[in-house]
């Protein structure tokens, strides 16, 4: 199915399932322990053994010696694979830094070797006995200040609207500050895990945790050479993502070395101490932002400069991938600079650029704010834009980001707020209020499915993954609506390569874009099934099929009926600006002796479109909003400049908010529909709950204390000389 | 109070200068490995035996094994989850002698006889025990990771409560520990759920704290 024109009505219009609050299908799977995970995959490889990877113990440098004999001959030591044994493996999709093979240490704990044992014990114990000999590189300047002062102001800029130098001479209002976001670690709750058979050496069969099956399945396939159809991979449970399990990680390549050393399935979970640096994190970024407007609250000029790092090749973080589209403003200049950097890999997490990006400049909005002495929700709201402000030609789909900021301020009690800062007490507690936009992209990709009709029950098959994002349970939805059959007649078959491929967990596209293309697979299996009824115009409800003269249950056609089908998007949407649109109001409490930061009151109203499960849809945004609340006060990745790695490196020491952290926490869910998006009028939601967020709480701690912290996370150390007098 | 680190290097020093020691200097690397195995100073494997969910199970371990790889890895109740191994985020916790405990951070040797109960033994699909039906209806997880060990602390929460056992958070120690958001949030504070399910987990645990008062 091709979506080629914005949808005017539907049958979603009418809906009796989607849309409607649902459990998760796969809730009782859960909360009993018998969703079988990658590691635990007793049901298919019940006699897999086990691996341990060893990582490289420098920052950059080479490998120039490695014995591994010791460890072979440990007991239980099935199998040893060294780096040094092996060229390069080739990389897959996305991969910035090489997974294995060859003598280059690119990044600390960068995988060397493997070690497959008869027990998880003896895997661990051998691989401490492996002797490596280094030859470090040279020192890096790990110095991302030094290399932001550097590169200021050079390269082509990757947005200029107008004249922003004159705007900047001209203002009677300007702001102009550094902020800082740290790097961030996904830190998801399952380690990176594979179990792989590959014992033969030619058919491989992965299990694995991974967000995007098809993208695994090719990068597998190129990075050992063989045929895809050779390969089946599965991920029917993953314990958490947020983009650190989008691209083909250690853990599956290292299970898949040492299966084939071994001659048997081999199952592998990096140790968590290993994830932060092996795998890929969040970049910290440095941001200048200067904002220029007229007494009214027109902005007149948005400056927005940034750096990140990556590895060689890679793409850093952007900050700025807001700026262009975000708020009004006459003239603008928006430069992102990734600097290259021997550290672990920098990749995609959760709202990817626009999560540290909106870190600042909600900052920045409510400086202006204040210089201009004007509310800060009104003062977004007098910035708001229905078109691209790069290209006024192209409207927005559909934003209402006014009516998020208004509806968000009336349902806080924003106008109740004390206005001054420092000057609200409970007890010992300083209380202050703050506001952050949120925006976040509105992707699709194409997406497919298989649907099959059965004896009155409906089959989907799609490689779509559930990160915990609802895939089971919305995508059953989806179904059911088009068929117009219950939900508990749907079975959903997930994660699986042998199904048709989707677009995978992502960049809050998977929702709107696998649920598009059930939706299609599920119209070609009406069509299909009319066909061969020969009806015209038929309509399916309440699991009947009717049209002309017939009128029969679909569970009384005895043959199975199968379809395949994908939705592919027309360039229509190019004509448009695509986005979700949120606000966050928080309220904070900041200790007047000690500047111990806790969050008492958190609201969310979101914009984006049809949401397709209210349940899920608002576990997405809480979920976001905790996460923000890490960002905000404790999460930051502790880099050692000398030595090239992150020294916190576990979940002792990247401190990610817990119960304790959490106040109570309200979502609201703007009723719109953006037909120009997908079929189902809906976008993703899973990534703009966090965006903005952080900002929302610096604001609040400014209006508690009056202090103006620009750089994250907002512990005491960086303002407890500056509080109030007692 | 433990020794001095500088006392324990001693220790660690003085053994490098003994005859084992100057063995391995003499013998290539790999036969040293082998000669060290071939000779263990006691037994490496213990055979203990487990209560586990009311079940006698006798199993020999590595000394080394953990509860929890012992739960997962030998018995294959794979519903504990192993998160982090380190005894940082909870996903392990299940209970032992009826007290909730992170099975990555004991030893299976150190529980020979003991009652362990996991999330197989509190609930399956078609008979969910209430905290497990009120974490499915209050959405209180999403990738389902660390769930099975925020139910087992969640259940045990509401009893410690019950027994006056005081948190950080109480505030008279001579009075009757009310069932508060607070309390509770407090205590589920070892069980990260990095999902953020917070607020639906703490509304799963007030509903069957309310339901069985």
């Amino acid at each position: 199915m091709k979506f080629t024109q914005p949808v005017d009505s539907n049958l979603f219009d009418d809906a009796k399932v989607v849309g409607k609050p649902m459990q998760r299908i796969d809730g009782p799977l859960k909360v009993t322990g018998t969703a079988p995970y990658a590691y635990e995959r007793n049901d298919a490889a019940p006699d897999a053994l086990y691996g341990y990877p060893l990582g490289a113990a420098i920052g950059h440098g080479r490998i120039t010696r490695m014995d591994a004999e010791a460890a072979r001959s440990a007991p239980g030591v099935r199998a040893v694979v060294t780096t040094l044994e092996i060229d390069p493996l080739e990389k897959g999709i996305n991969n910035v830094a090489r997974l294995f093979g060859g003598a280059e240490v690119q990044h600390y704990h960068q995988a060397i070797a493997v070690v497959v044992a008869d027990t998880f014990e003896q895997a661990r114990a051998a691989s401490a006995l492996i002797e490596v000999d280094y030859e470090e590189g040279t020192p890096a300047d790990l110095d991302l200040d030094a290399a932001f002062e550097r590169m200021q102001g050079t390269g082509e800029p990757d947005t200029l609207v107008g004249d922003v130098e004159a705007a900047f001479r001209d203002a009677p209002h300007v702001i102009d500050q550094m902020y800082h976001t740290p790097a961030e670690s996904h830190t998801m709750m399952e380690p990176h895990a594979s179990t792989v058979d590959w014992s033969d050496g030619e058919d491989m069969t992965v299990w694995t945790s991974n967000q995007m099956i098809n993208v695994n399945l090719k990068s597998i396939a190129a990075t050992f050479g063989i045929d895809r159809e050779r390969i089946r991979v599965e991920s029917p449970y993953v314990g958490g993502g947020f983009g650190s399990k989008l691209w083909l990680r250690a853990d599956a390549v290292l299970a898949a070395l040492g299966s084939r050393a071994a001659g048997v399935p081999v199952k592998l979970a990096l140790p968590r101490p290993m994830v932060m640096n092996n795998t890929t994190h969040r970049s910290a970024t440095v941001q200048r932002i200067r904002l220029a407007a007229r007494a009214d609250g027109h902005l007149t000029g948005i400056w927005h400069e940034a750096a990140a790092y990556c590895l060689p090749g890679g793409r850093g973080e952007n900050p700025t991938a807001q700026t262009p589209i975000f708020y009004a403003g006459d003239t603008r200049r928006v430069k992102n600079h990734v600097v290259d950097m021997p550290l672990p890999e920098t990749a995609d997490m959760r709202a990817p650029g626009e999560a540290s990006g909106l870190m600042a400049l909600e900052i920045a909005m409510d400086e202006m704010a204040e210089a201009l002495d004007m509310d800060p929700v009104q003062f977004r709201i007098i910035n708001d834009t229905q078109v691209d402000p790069a290209n006024p030609d192209i409207p927005f789909s559909d934003r209402h980001f006014v009516e998020c900021l208004e509806r968000g301020a009336e349902a806080f009690g924003w106008s109740k707020r004390n206005t001054t800062p420092g000057e609200q007490r409970d007890g010992d507690w300083l209380i202050g209020h703050g506001v952050a936009g949120a925006y976040r992209g509105a992707l699709v990709l194409p997406s497919g499915a298989r649907a099959i009709l059965d004896g009155g029950k409906l089959i989907i098959e799609t490689d779509m993954t559930d990160i915990g994002t609802g895939s089971y349970t919305i995508l059953a939805q989806t179904a059911a609506e088009t068929m117009g059959m219950d939900v508990a007649d749907v079975e959903m078959r997930l994660a699986n390569s042998a199904f048709p491929a989707s677009s995978g967990s992502g960049g809050q596209f998977g929702a709107p874009s696998s649920a598009s293309g059930v939706y299609a697979a599920c119209m070609a299996l009406r069509d299909k099934i009319a066909g061969n009824l020969g009806i015209e115009d038929a309509s399916f409800n309440g699991g009947r099929v009717t049209g002309g003269d017939t009128d029969m249950a679909l569970s009384e056609i005895n043959e199975e009926v199968s379809t395949e089908d994908a939705i592919q998007w027309g360039d229509f949407q190019k004509d448009y600006a695509m986005g979700t649109f949120g606000a966050h109001f928080v309220e904070v409490g900041v200790h007047a002796y000690t500047g111990e930061t806790r969050v008492r009151r958190m609201l969310a109203v979101c914009d984006a479109g049809r949401i397709i499960n209210p349940i899920t849809a608002r576990s997405q945004v809480i979920g976001g909003m905790v996460m923000g609340v890490g960002a905000a006060l404790s999460e930051d990745m502790a880099l050692d400049r000398g030595r090239g790695f992150f020294a916190n490196h576990d979940m002792a020491n990247y401190e990610v908010a817990v119960h304790a952290d959490i106040p109570e926490q309200e979502v609201i869910f703007l009723d719109t529909l953006d037909g120009v998006a997908t079929p189902l009028k809906a976008k993703g939601v899973g990534e703009l709950g966090l965006c903005g967020v952080a900002a929302a709480i610096a604001n609040g701690l400014y209006n508690a204390t009056g202090i103006r912290v620009r750089d994250y996370p907002l512990t005491m150390d960086k303002f407890i000389d500056r509080l109030p007098a007692i | 109070m433990s020794p001095p680190i500088d006392f324990k290097l001693r220790r660690r020093t003085l053994l490098a200068g003994t005859a084992a020691a100057a063995a391995f200097a003499s013998v290539p690397r790999g036969e040293a490995a082998a000669q060290t195995q071939s000779k263990p100073a006691g037994p490496e494997t213990t055979t203990v035996t487990l209560n586990v969910n009311g079940e006698a199970r006798k199993l020999t371990v590595d000394n080394r094994t953990t509860l929890l790889d012992a739960l997962r890895e030998h018995l294959k109740l794979t519903g504990t989850k192993k998160g982090c191994d380190h005894g940082q985020c909870g996903a392990c916790t299940c209970t032992v002698n009826g007290e909730r405990i992170n099975s990555c951070l004991s030893l299976a040797v150190m529980h020979d006889g003991d009652e362990v109960q996991t999330i197989e033994g509190i609930g399956q699909p078609e008979s969910m025990d209430p905290m497990q039906a009120a974490f499915v209806e209050h959405d209180g997880f999403q990738c389902g990771y660390c769930t099975p060990g925020q139910i087992q602390s969640a259940r045990k929460v509401i009893e410690e409560i019950r027994a006056g056992i005081p948190s950080h958070v109480t505030g008279d120690l001579t009075a009757e520990i009310a069932i508060t958001d607070a309390e509770i949030r407090e205590r589920m504070s070892g069980n990260i759920c990095r999902c953020g399910a917070y607020a639906n987990i703490l509304a799963a645990i007030t509903q069957v704290a309310e339901e069985s008062a």
